[in-house]
């Protein structure tokens, strides 16, 4: 099994690619914008429910038990899934998810699909394995639509070009869609979208769908979305397959209550989601005539293995974390290399990949712990980050300069006599670098600072040499 | 009342005028401070980054030096946040469940400076003089994990001569994170300096917050743009006393 989180493997360490980006004053425009929208949306609906925290605590323990679990419930539905007259295919990797996808295609002589909006297809390169094999795959999501006109990445979870501004739009597509009049209007750029994608829903034959949960005693999948496109991408193609992380099966149908809550206010600030759809297997003669589930592991029995982190695989993918993070909102997603972005991506991308790539990722982030604070189902993605941090350094994979400081630091620490002794040493050192009570140009690890911010010497007396002098003085 | 302090490896060699202030507002209210010299680090820095073997020693000392101790103060939201939140959990995967034991009796008796006056002294009105007009810059971890609220506000709200001015968007991190500032330091002067237009628009003269890191951090950022603000810790503030006429 090889696990790929889309191109993450060849991506840029973090530091690296948010310098570029944060030099770009548009995207960081659009940035504040669009994530201050959002949050205010979000946090408008989220005050409406006086139980909220209690729904988040019971998303919480309905997830946990659900990867407790997870082998009996993914049976269970691959059981109901097949009475309802699904197909069940269980993928170990992205890459056998693609050729099972691949194979379903061509046996049905199609070199064209459909598709709405799913993340784990992204992770899986889908749409780059499928063009290799001769299929054209179309996004039918208008921020998916505008990201693969445009050739670009996603920045976000739940709106894929929440870097993008409407004039960049339509650049996009009077180009692509061959339009030079179009305008740059809202209502202009969806029109265009419309007519472009209705012929493509009308026509191609094949339709491709991610899941937002997948309920094991039914059977059933369950997309929502805000446009339609989902809906008509579920159920005017001849043949549907549809992309189930693993950790997306919920036990009970009832168990959507909860979620349907908190994913929408979450997400985009809605009470509901204008589309829900939730199917089992064909019916008759309406909808799909050939329903796939694939079933797709890529990583994420290794992220299971660890009880520190697993509950990363709690996640809805609502994006509220990467609309809170201070971070996300400096540089957008596509400086964490992954099609998952901001915090939750933060943590989920190098675990997927068994920490074998990604290691910058961990530590961007401030330890604000807001991410936290606003997740539905309570990741507590600070401890996680933390955690993982550790597990770069037990790997030995922390930078050498690094590892020397901490230990000579931690020593230092160890006891009051030792910290007397450090401070006494550190006024002595610090002498070369003084400048009217600043320290200028510090070198190694320190030039971080001091590129940016001024740092004040440190005194003369520390608070331990005054209280022993004061003693002294009274007698106490 | 009998105060220890635990005055954080930062404060006690970058910050001693913030410890001053601490003892002379708890000795100013009637109690008796002490001062355990053993004392040195609560570990969060190892601990946050991805040290953890190191921080457990550190946290094993904190827990020997006040063991007994009636009541602990300390000046720092986050090193109470690492004590609070990290503590019990260090302690469990350490397999050692004396340890445990020690810790969960040890947490009860640990406050945060603000959270000291105003939940366990029960006073808002600590008698200070201090005529600036002052924004407050709640730190994350003293809202986020210690939930703080209205405490550092009640206790500015009641010092003469304060003007508390709001600040736009507080709840925003300025950016520090510790070893955040250094390795993704591009990023962390980016989110400094939409704290610092935040702070230029409030026209204070005084940044406070209940920890000095964060506030370093600020301050350094000022004093690069030569901003003429200053950044003092909400214990100094408290300390504030008014000048004794010469008459």
């Amino acid at each position: 099994m090889s696990v790929r989180v889309g191109h993450a493997a060849e991506a840029e360490d973090f530091p690296m690619a948010a310098k570029k980006l944060l030099q770009n004053r548009q995207l960081r425009d659009n940035l504040r914008h669009a994530t201050d929208v959002i949050r205010g949306k979000r946090a408008k609906v989220v005050n409406e429910l006086p139980d909220w925290e209690e729904l988040r605590s019971a998303a919480h323990e309905v997830k946990e038990h659900v990867l407790r679990y997870l082998g009996s419930y993914l049976e269970q539905f691959e059981q109901k899934c097949k009475q309802a007259g699904g197909q069940v295919h269980w993928a170990r990797d992205a890459s056998e998810a693609n050729g099972i996808i691949a194979g379903i295609i061509k046996r049905h002589g199609e070199s064209e699909v459909i598709k709405v909006k799913t993340m784990t297809s992204d992770e899986m390169s889908l749409n780059d394995a499928l063009q290799a094999a001769g299929i054209t795959p179309y996004e039918t999501d208008l921020a998916d639509l505008i990201i693969q006109l445009g050739e670009d990445a996603p920045s976000h979870i739940v709106v894929p070009a929440l870097h993008r501004n409407r004039s960049e739009v339509r650049q996009i597509f009077q180009e692509k869609m061959h339009l030079k009049d179009l305008g740059d209007r809202p209502e202009d750029l969806t029109a265009a979208a419309r007519e472009y994608l209705r012929e493509k829903f009308l026509r191609v034959k094949i339709g491709i769908s991610g899941a937002n949960f997948a309920i094991a005693e039914s059977g059933s999948v369950v997309v929502v979305e805000s446009e339609g496109n989902g809906r008509m991408c579920v159920s005017l193609p001849r043949v549907l397959i549809t992309i189930v992380g693993i950790e997306k099966i919920l036990p009970r149908f009832e168990d959507l209550e909860i979620f349907l809550q908190l994913l929408p206010r979450s997400a985009t600030g809605e009470r509901m989601n204008p589309y829900n759809s939730i199917w089992a297997g064909p019916s008759g003669t309406d909808g799909p005539q050939e329903f796939h589930v694939v079933l797709l592991d890529n990583g994420r029995t290794n992220v299971m293995a660890d009880p520190e982190s697993s509950e990363t695989l709690d996640c809805i993918r609502c994006g509220a974390c990467l609309n809170a993070c201070p971070v996300y909102r400096q540089t957008g997603g596509h400086a964490y290399g992954s099609v998952y972005a901001g915090p939750i991506g933060a943590i989920l991308t190098p675990q997927l990949q068994a920490l074998e790539h990604s290691q910058s990722l961990p530590y961007a982030s401030s330890l604000c712990g807001a991410c936290y604070e606003v997740c539905p189902v309570k990741i507590n993605i600070p401890d996680i980050l933390i955690h993982l941090r550790g597990e770069i350094v037990k790997r030995g994979d922390a930078p050498l300069n690094e590892r020397i400081a901490m230990k000579a630091v931690g020593f230092a620490l160890s006891n009051g006599r030792r910290l007397s002794t450090a401070q006494k040493l550190a006024r002595i050192v610090q002498r070369p670098f003084e400048h009217d009570g600043n320290l200028q140009d510090l070198p190694s690890m320190l030039a971080g600072w001091t590129t940016f911010r001024d740092l004040a010497a440190v005194p003369k007396t520390s608070f331990r040499e005054w209280w022993a002098e004061r003693g002294k003085g009274t007698g106490t | 009342m009998r105060i220890s302090l635990f005055i954080t490896c930062y404060n006690d060699t970058l910050f001693p005028e913030t410890g001053k202030a601490v003892v002379k507002v708890l000795e100013g209210l009637g109690h008796t401070v002490e001062f355990r010299s053993a004392q040195a680090c609560c570990g969060q820095m190892h601990y946050n980054a991805g040290y953890q073997t190191h921080a457990l020693p550190l946290m094993e000392h904190f827990v020997l030096v006040f063991a007994g101790a009636e009541t602990i103060c300390i000046p720092s939201s986050s090193c109470v946040a690492m004590i609070r939140d990290h503590y019990p959990k260090m302690a469990s995967r350490a397999g050692n469940p004396e340890l445990g034991r020690q810790v969960a009796d040890l947490l009860p008796r640990v406050f945060e400076f603000s959270e000291l006056l105003v939940d366990k002294l029960g006073i808002t009105d600590v008698g200070a003089f201090y005529p600036h007009a002052v924004t407050l810059h709640p730190s994350c971890h003293s809202l986020r994990s210690l939930c703080v609220g209205d405490k550092p506000v009640r206790l500015l709200q009641k010092v003469r001569g304060l003007r508390l001015v709001e600040l736009p968007d507080s709840e925003q991190c300025c950016g520090f994170g510790g070893m955040f500032a250094i390795k993704n330091a591009d990023v962390s002067a980016a989110m400094l300096s939409e704290k610092l237009e935040c702070i230029l628009n409030t026209q204070a003269e005084v940044v406070t917050a209940l920890d000095n890191s964060c506030l370093m951090h600020i301050e350094g950022g000022l004093s690069r743009r030569r901003a003429g603000i200053k950044c003092v810790h909400i214990a100094e503030i408290l300390a504030g006393t008014e000048p004794v006429s010469q008459a």
